[in-house]
């Protein structure tokens, strides 16, 4: 099936500064996809590219098999970008605009679409009103509307909940979620990793220019953490022999115990207990795409 | 050509809200410069036999006010969509480059005829200016906003800071126009001083447009017509490859 983003061996420089070296990546129709990374890692400009924002040095993207550069006006006409700023025209409303971007993009009589648009990110009452009179939230909503007008089969979104109180962030991947099982590819930036993690089918993270992977996210959870664990501080502190072999971290006073499942458990409070140790303190750790991040970063920290 | 449509719509409204700075200061601006030479000047100059000073200054004015607030048009629109980032939903569109450049050219246009018409009504009032051959006029004062338009677009898009929009017209567009003829006829120039003037494509703008009210000018007005015809379809061929290769639009 046609890649709803293609890229092929882009590299992007600034000076000496490899923003982006040798990226190649695949996303799918009909992926919800993460591009994660510390800030500086490339994310912002591997979008760019792929908006035709940026130009790459070398290497080649299409969004829905079009060409970004010789086939820009297809390519665009099938990508809807959220910017990372907060960028809004002075001049308009926010019905106004949204009717002017409809044009942009060859549509008139785009009301409907419009409203619906309008009501589903709680901008109603907002409608009318200038875009210089609203809120940052409201306005990164707007920005959200702006790139939807056309309902592109490709929505990109730049860090869209910075900033973001909790009650948009809701609305707006509740909307974002039901696009996406109407058949949108979705692609986002966050840094808010629980987001990615339980949003995303598919993750690729990003440091220094490089992709460092690209995995399903129960995958990269399950092969780059060590499961599921149990924290313990105990009393005495001195952890039976038995347990010994399960100990994966010991600091702060707090044993960590790696466990296969929860009945695991049982089996570690038995051994305790023969041994007359109190618990004082215990906490499960589920592995998270967290962990999985903070490790990457750290294993790829080695200079270049 | 929705795309376009919108777009020159939304420049013709950029301005339009804001019609008090962009048309009416502009023509008040303007009229004070004749209030103020037709009080000092009109006794003691005859440029064209028959023609009073104020009759011949008028059309000067007017060409000065169209090229001047359709720099502005498109100049101060492209910088300020630059500065405040706005700019990424037409870099974002499927606008094609020929669209884009099109809907400012013509929202320069419009605006400079607006302010152009305005002094020009508002002057009637009080002179008597004969506009014996108006197709010449309107064809100057088309092209003329025009290749305006277009060097504004090159200076938006080349300017990073307003002040560097502010040198471009300061040390480029006011002195070429000044030096143009808006005052004088370069017959009343040293020989040298009127070969220079040859060299200010601004020149055969005012002068062709002046021969369109009084069929009199300094030179052929078919050569001004060619000249500044050449002049517009280079500017836009370079504003065309500018928005097409995205120089300081693109990174």
């Amino acid at each position: 099936m046609l890649p709803a983003i293609e890229v092929k061996h882009v590299s992007k420089r600034y000076g000496h500064v490899h923003a982006l070296d040798d990226i190649d990546l695949k996303i799918h129709s009909g992926e919800f996809f993460a591009l994660l990374g510390p800030n500086g890692a490339g994310k912002t400009t591997l979008i760019s590219i792929i908006a035709g924002l940026s130009l790459a040095n070398s290497g080649d993207v299409t969004v829905m098999g079009h060409h970004v550069i010789s086939n820009y006006q297809d390519a665009r006409l099938n990508l809807g970008v959220v910017p990372q700023e907060l960028v809004f025209d002075p001049f308009f409303t926010v019905r106004e605009i949204l009717r002017i971007q409809s044009g942009y993009y060859g549509i008139t009589g785009n009301d409907r679409w419009i409203d619906e648009i309008i009501e589903r990110l709680d901008l109603s009452d907002k409608a009318d009103t200038n875009l210089r009179a609203l809120s940052g939230g409201m306005k990164r909503r707007v920005l959200v509307a702006q790139a939807l007008v056309h309902k592109p089969p490709v929505i990109i979104l730049d860090e869209p909940t910075a900033g973001v109180d909790v009650e948009l962030r809701q609305t707006l991947w509740d909307f974002i979620k039901k696009l996406n099982q109407e058949g949108h590819t979705i692609v986002l930036t966050t840094h808010y990793l629980e987001e990615a993690e339980t949003l995303c089918n598919r993750v690729a993270m990003l440091k220094q220019g490089k992709i460092i992977a690209l995995d399903s996210t129960k995958n990269l959870i399950g092969t780059m953490t060590s499961g599921q664990s149990v924290k313990l501080k105990i009393l005495p502190d001195d952890l039976p022999s038995a347990l010994h072999p399960l100990r994966i971290a010991q600091m702060h006073g707090l044993h960590e115990l790696r466990i296969e499942d929860y009945a695991h458990i049982e089996v570690i409070l038995s051994a305790l207990r023969a041994s007359k140790v109190q618990i004082v303190e215990m906490h499960l750790q589920q592995p998270d795409l967290e962990d999985v991040f903070i490790k990457l970063m750290r294993k790829n920290k080695e200079p270049a | 050509m929705t795309g376009f449509f919108t777009l020159l719509y939304k420049e013709l409204l950029r301005f339009w809200k804001v019609g008090f700075q962009t048309i009416m200061a502009p023509m008040v601006s303007t009229l004070l410069y004749l209030l103020i030479f037709f009080h000092v000047l009109e006794a003691h100059v005859e440029v064209y036999p028959q023609v009073p000073y104020t009759t011949f200054l008028i059309p000067g004015l007017v060409m000065m006010a169209v090229i001047q607030n359709a720099f502005a048009n498109s100049s101060s629109s492209i910088i300020q969509s630059k500065i405040s980032g706005n700019i990424v939903f037409i870099l974002l569109s499927p606008l094609s480059y020929q669209a884009i450049f099109l809907a400012y050219i013509l929202a320069s246009i419009a605006r400079g005829l607006l302010v152009g018409l305005g002094v020009y009504i508002v002057t009637l009032i009080f002179f008597d200016i004969p506009l014996q051959l108006p197709v010449w006029a309107l064809l100057f004062v088309v092209l003329g906003s025009a290749i305006l338009g277009a060097l504004g677009l090159i200076a938006g898009i080349w300017a990073d800071k307003f002040d560097e929009l502010a040198a471009f017209q300061n040390f480029i567009i006011l002195p070429l126009t000044f030096l143009s003829g808006v005052f004088y006829t370069i017959h009343s120039l040293p020989v040298e001083w009127q070969y220079l003037s040859h060299l200010n494509p601004f020149f055969y703008m005012i002068d062709g447009f002046r021969y369109g009210f009084f069929g009199i000018s300094d030179i052929s007005p078919y050569i001004s017509l060619a000249i500044v015809a050449i002049c517009l379809l280079m500017i836009s061929m370079l504003a065309i490859q500018l928005l097409k290769k995205g120089y300081k639009l693109r990174h």
